[in-house]
Parts: C-alpha cells; sequence; structure tokens
C-alpha cells in the first residue's frame, strides 16, 4: 500500500509536468492549428539557460530567466510560421521539426558528456512521511502545476486574452473581423507555449524525474507531451490536463508493477486504446466531414 | 497544358530523349561506381547507406506524400526488417542460442519484406480511423513498441548488449562476402562491398521502379483522391479504409527492405539500448521525415535526393572524419560530423517550407522548365 502511494504521487507529480507540456501544446494548436513538434527544442533551451546561469546568478534567477528564454524561443518559431507565408499548417509542422532538430543538435553538442541535471533546490531530496518516501522533486512539480494550470484556467475565462484566445480558437475570420488581432494571440499562445516548457524541464532534468539529464534524454521525454495531449484531444485544454495525468500515471505504475523498460511503451498503448475508441482523444472535438 | 498547343510541336519528343540518355548516363555511373572509387571502399560504404535512405525514403513520401497519411513508424518497420531477415536466414549453427531458421537468404529478404508488409497492414485498422497528426503520433506508438520489443524478446534480436550478425547474403550459391579467387572489373576486384552495392542498387532500383508505377498508375490516383479528400474519393468508387491500409502495407514493406539493407550494411542486427539514440530511434523517424520533406513530398527521385543530403551528408562528413581528419579538434561538445549534418538538414527542412514548399522536386521541375525554355529560343 505504501509502495501505491508512493508511485501514485509521483505519477500526479510527472503528469503535472506533462499536463504543463501538454497545454502550451493545446494553446498553440488552438490558436494556429499547428501541431508543435518543437517542444524537445523549447524544452532543451530553457534548461540549458539555467545550466549555464546558476552558477553566475543562482538557481532561482537562472530558472526565471530560462523560463523567458524558452518563451522567447517560442516567440521566434511563431516569426518564423509567421513568415513561411501561404505555407499550410501541416508544412508549418515540419517547420518546427526542423527548429527542433537544430536548436537539439546545438544544445546536446554545448552541453557535451557533462548531462547535467537542473532541479538544484529539490533534486534527490525525498520526503519522508511515516514509511512512505515522495520525490520531492515530483511533489513540488505537482504544487507549482496546479497553481499554474489553475491561472491558466481563471485567465482562459476570464481576461481579454482568454476571451480573444477563444473566439479565435472558434472562428479565426470572425475574430478578426469583431477587432481580435490574430497575430497578437498567436504570439501569446506560442511565448506561453515556451514558458510552460521552460518551467517543465526545471523539474524533467532532474534525478528524481527519470535520471535523464540535460541532453537527449529529456528532449525525448519531451515527446510524451504528444501522447498526453493525444489522449486529452488535441484542441481541449481540460483534456491536456487530463491526458498528462493519465499518462503520468501510466508511466509510474507501469514501471513499478509490469517493467521500466515497458512503462514508455505503456504510455503509447493506453493512447492507441484511446485513440481506436476515441479517434479525437477524449475531449477533442470530432471532425465532420461534410458533403 | 497550353504550352503544347501554342507552340510548335516537335519540342515534344526532344525532352523524353535527354531524359532517356541522361537515365542511361547515370545508370552506368551507378554501376561501374566500384570501379571509379576503386580502392576507396569508404565511398562506397557512403553510396550503399544513401540508398537505404532512398529506398527507406522511397516508402515514407509514398504513404506521407502520396496518400496523405502521417506516419512515423518507420523506424520499427526497419528493426523488424532487419530482424526478420536475421531470424529467416540464419544459421543454427552460428547462432545456436538464438531461433534461426536458415532459409535461403533470397527468400528470407522477401520473406522479412512480407512480413513488415503484414504487420504494416496490421496496424491499419488504427490507421483508418485516426487522422493527421492524431495518426503521426499513433505511429510513434510502433517505434517504442519496437524499442520495447527489441528489449525483451533477445532471443530473436540478440539483444541490445551484442546483438546478431546478419546472414551473408547469398544469390544462387554466390555469396556477398569476401572470397578469393575474387572476380574483377577493369582491374577491380569484386569483393564484399562491391557486391553488396550491385545488390543494394538493384534493391533501390526495383523500389523506385516499383514506387513510379505506382504514382503514374491507378493506385496513385487513389491515394491522391483519398489525400486530397475523402469523402470525393468515396463518392468516386475508391474504397477508402482499402487504399489506406494498402499505402501502409506497401510503405512497411519499403521500410523492411530498408531494415534488411541496414543489417547488411552494418554487419550487425542489434536492437537499440534508449528510443533517441540508435539506428531504429525516433531520430531516424525524424530524419526519414526530413529526407521526404527536403525531396518534396510525394516525389520518388525527389525522395532520393532527400537520402543523398540526409543520409549521404551525415556519411560524407563521418568519411571526411575518418579518412582526411576534419572535426579533429571536436572532442564531446565539439562540431561532429553528425551534428553538422543534422544541422544542414534541419536548415535544409526549414528553408523548404519557408521558400520552396514542394521541395527537391519542385526545384528540378523548375530548372527543367526553364532548360526548354532556352532550347526553343
Amino acid at each position: 500500500m505504501d509502495t501505491f502511494i508512493q508511485l501514485v504521487v509521483n505519477g500526479l507529480g510527472k503528469g503535472a509536468v506533462y499536463a504543463l507540456l501538454a497545454l502550451g501544446f493545446v494553446v498553440v494548436f488552438k490558436a494556429t492549428e499547428v501541431v508543435n513538434f518543437a517542444v524537445g527544442s523549447l524544452v532543451l533551451f530553457g534548461g540549458y539557460l539555467v545550466y549555464v546561469l546558476r552558477d553566475v546568478i543562482g538557481w532561482y534567477g537562472a530558472a526565471a530567466v530560462g523560463i523567458v528564454g524558452a518563451a522567447l524561443v517560442g516567440l521566434f518559431i511563431e516569426r518564423l510560421c509567421a513568415a513561411a507565408r501561404g505555407a499550410d499548417q501541416n508544412s508549418l509542422a515540419l517547420l518546427t521539426i526542423g527548429v527542433d532538430v537544430i536548436i537539439t543538435e546545438e544544445i546536446v553538442r554545448r552541453v557535451g558528456a557533462a548531462i547535467p541535471f537542473i532541479g538544484d533546490p529539490f533534486d534527490a531530496r525525498p520526503i519522508l512521511i511515516g514509511n512512505v518516501a515522495i520525490f520531492r522533486t515530483q511533489a513540488i512539480a505537482l504544487v507549482v502545476g496546479l497553481v499554474l494550470i489553475t491561472a491558466f484556467f481563471l485567465a482562459f475565462r476570464y481576461t481579454d486574452w482568454g476571451v480573444a484566445m477563444r473566439a479565435q480558437a472558434e472562428n479565426r475570420e470572425a475574430a478578426a473581423l469583431m477587432g481580435i488581432r490574430s497575430s497578437r494571440v498567436t504570439a501569446t499562445a506560442w511565448l506561453i507555449a515556451g514558458a510552460l516548457a521552460g518551467v517543465a524541464v526545471l523539474f524533467m532534468a532532474t534525478q528524481d524525474f527519470s535520471g535523464a539529464g540535460l541532453g537527449r534524454g529529456t528532449h525525448a521525454i519531451a515527446l510524451i507531451a504528444f501522447p498526453a495531449a493525444i489522449i486529452g484531444g488535441l484542441d481541449s485544454t481540460a483534456g491536456a490536463v487530463v491526458g498528462g495525468i493519465i499518462v503520468g500515471l501510466t508511466e509510474s505504475l507501469s514501471a513499478q508493477y509490469i517493467s521500466f523498460d515497458f512503462s514508455k511503451s505503456a504510455v503509447f498503448l493506453v493512447m492507441l486504446v484511446v485513440l481506436v475508441v476515441r479517434p479525437s482523444g477524449l475531449f477533442g472535438t470530432k471532425e465532420l466531414s461534410r458533403v | 497544358m497550353s504550352d503544347t498547343l501554342t507552340k510548335a510541336p516537335p519540342q515534344a519528343p526532344t525532352r523524353p530523349w535527354a531524359k532517356i540518355i541522361g537515365t542511361a548516363v547515370l545508370l552506368v555511373v551507378l554501376v561501374l561506381l566500384p570501379v571509379l572509387v576503386g580502392s576507396h571502399v569508404a565511398y562506397l560504404k557512403l553510396a550503399q547507406y544513401v540508398l537505404i535512405g532512398a529506398v527507406g525514403g522511397i516508402g515514407l513520401t509514398l504513404i506521407v506524400g502520396q496518400a496523405g497519411q502521417l506516419s512515423l513508424a518507420h523506424p520499427f518497420f526497419l528493426l523488424l526488417g532487419a530482424v526478420s531477415y536475421a531470424v529467416l536466414a540464419g544459421d543454427p549453427a552460428e547462432t545456436p542460442d538464438l531461433v534461426s531458421l536458415h532459409w535461403p537468404p533470397m527468400l528470407a529478404v522477401i520473406g522479412a519484406v512480407i512480413i513488415c508488409g503484414l504487420v504494416g497492414l496490421a496496424f491499419a485498422p488504427v490507421a483508418g480511423r485516426v487522422r493527421g497528426i492524431y495518426l503521426g503520433v499513433a505511429s510513434l506508438s510502433l517505434v517504442f513498441l519496437g524499442l520495447w520489443l527489441g528489449q525483451s524478446l533477445g532471443i530473436l534480436t540478440g539483444g541490445t548488449g551484442s546483438g546478431r550478425p546478419p546472414p551473408t547474403f547469398s544469390l544462387f550459391g554466390f555469396p556477398f562476402s569476401n572470397t578469393t579467387p575474387a572476380p574483377t572489373i577493369a582491374g577491380v576486384a569484386i569483393q564484399k562491398q562491391q557486391r553488396l552495392w550491385y545488390l543494394f542498387l538493384a534493391f533501390a532500383v526495383l523500389a523506385y521502379v516499383l514506387a513510379r508505377g505506382a504514382v503514374r498508375g491507378r493506385i496513385g490516383r487513389a491515394w491522391r483522391a483519398v489525400r486530397d479528400n475523402e469523402a470525393a474519393a468515396a463518392a468516386m468508387g475508391v474504397s477508402v479504409a482499402r487504399i489506406k491500409a494498402g499505402a501502409f502495407t506497401i510503405s512497411s514493406a519499403y521500410a523492411g527492405l530498408a531494415g534488411v539493407m541496414t543489417a547488411l550494411w552494418l554487419d550487425l542486427v542489434k536492437p537499440d539500448e534508449n528510443e533517441f539514440t540508435g539506428n531504429y530511434s525516433l531520430t531516424v523517424s525524424i530524419a526519414f521525415l526530413a529526407i521526404v520533406i527536403i525531396g518534396g513530398l510525394g516525389s520518388v527521385p525527389g525522395a532520393v535526393v532527400g537520402a543523398m543530403v540526409v543520409y549521404g551528408l551525415q556519411q560524407f562528413f563521418l568519411l571526411g572524419a575518418n579518412e582526411f581528419g576534419w572535426f579533429a579538434g571536436a572532442q564531446f561538445g565539439g562540431l561532429s560530423a553528425v551534428i553538422l549534418a543534422a544541422f544542414i538538414y534541419g536548415l535544409a527542412v526549414v528553408l523548404v517550407v519557408l521558400f520552396e514548399p514542394g521541395g527537391a522536386a519542385a526545384i528540378g521541375r523548375r530548372l527543367a522548365a526553364s532548360l526548354s525554355r532556352k532550347e526553343q529560343r
């Protein structure tokens, strides 16, 4: 039972991180219908800034810079997409792959053999509650994730930006005619995606989370945001959170009860089952084809 | 169309001739390549590697470009093809503790391709239900499945530690390995690598011709109809589900053949240790997608060009590093051959999307058009 509680808490913590990534993914998709394959490089870029700056300006300052930096890379990709006028959404998704390859290779090259862990204030310091040992990273990730997700949904529901965003997701042309600046909404969406990736990496590149430092391993883990977003439905923000939690729990429980090697495959198998039953994810809008 | 109507007709027969001569020259050069490179076998290895990328890339461009079904599962089928070949053709005397059926190698290649096709077909029910990016990520699950199966089915794959040797290919008793005495062409001994080059060339030409035929024929029209509008395709009498399943089967079979070639090229069948580095990993998914984008989605010759850029450059830089000591200063954290190649193809993908969404195929068409215009002047 103790193990189970431990697994659930750790799974929820991981799930919160995946939810952050998936949320960034969904926000971009809602605003632009572009699938952001560059999420791994956003994650690595934020993490790299933390790695470089933490000895200079302290971890908290570095973390802040990392989040801002990742957000700016998001904005940069948005500008690139905007420059490719006339390209359809699929081509733009491919463009993000190209950007991802370049940024990732450069950072992997710079980090070299070090592959550092960057969760200094909480990494590898388990919290003991009775017999239950909980990874501090996952516990903090859960809290931070909850706060950020709540803040996002409040903003999405009540602020002008949220209204503009939802209007654009509903109907781009009509929103533009109502005076909503579509370019600004799009830019904000990418900024948010980048910033969320910048937050997520603080927890991902740790010994607690996966043992994968800042390198290709973390880049690959960021891809788990895809199943998370897909399970929930690509155009559903609530779905992203649910998907993230499902993925986190699946990974954590299957690693313990089946095998560690199987845990990532398990995530994708769960996704396949969801897709076969509901091809647009749990909360996604069904695609209608009118003839 | 309007060109042919308004301009003088004699222009029509000139173009095919240029094309036929060009193709013939290219084929002669390819056939004589072992002679041209002589003792520099490394160049031959490079060219072999490009052909692997070309065969796999053609398979991917058919499904992604022609049929419009995003697939990231290519590395899985590469792995499946490589392992199937090793299992089917394996000699129990050489690998006593692994499953080895000791089929004739040619039969094993065909068997491996058929197995990949059938597994691709088995994935079709999923492919028929989900679309676009959902399908892409769904197909990604096969890569993870392959990773896990490769690790856990050591009795087939040889495990991640040592892998297993691929059986030597042979055709009607003629082995594709080093022999003495070896036949020679123009003084160059035709040994293992030269023989493999001819084998790969035969595979690649077969793959190319079949793909061109499919694209030009009824099945290609059906693929494009499904890609452009499923409802309209169905209304025209195209069975959408069957066409999609067929596209997956064919694309997987191509990837399987590329997998067999990979095994022969590496002289090793070894499953990956993780999902992000290795011969059957996510990196390879992305590389194949880059091949297809750079070549122009749906273009068969384009896929070959893409393979030259993505697979060729990487091997070219590696070759430079080995033979001429390029990147000598690059230790960990330096600019290595693989990283430089990745930069270039990443940049190529970005530039293609920004400036020429049709890829190399569109550039080629434009060049051909401007050439024929010059001829008329």
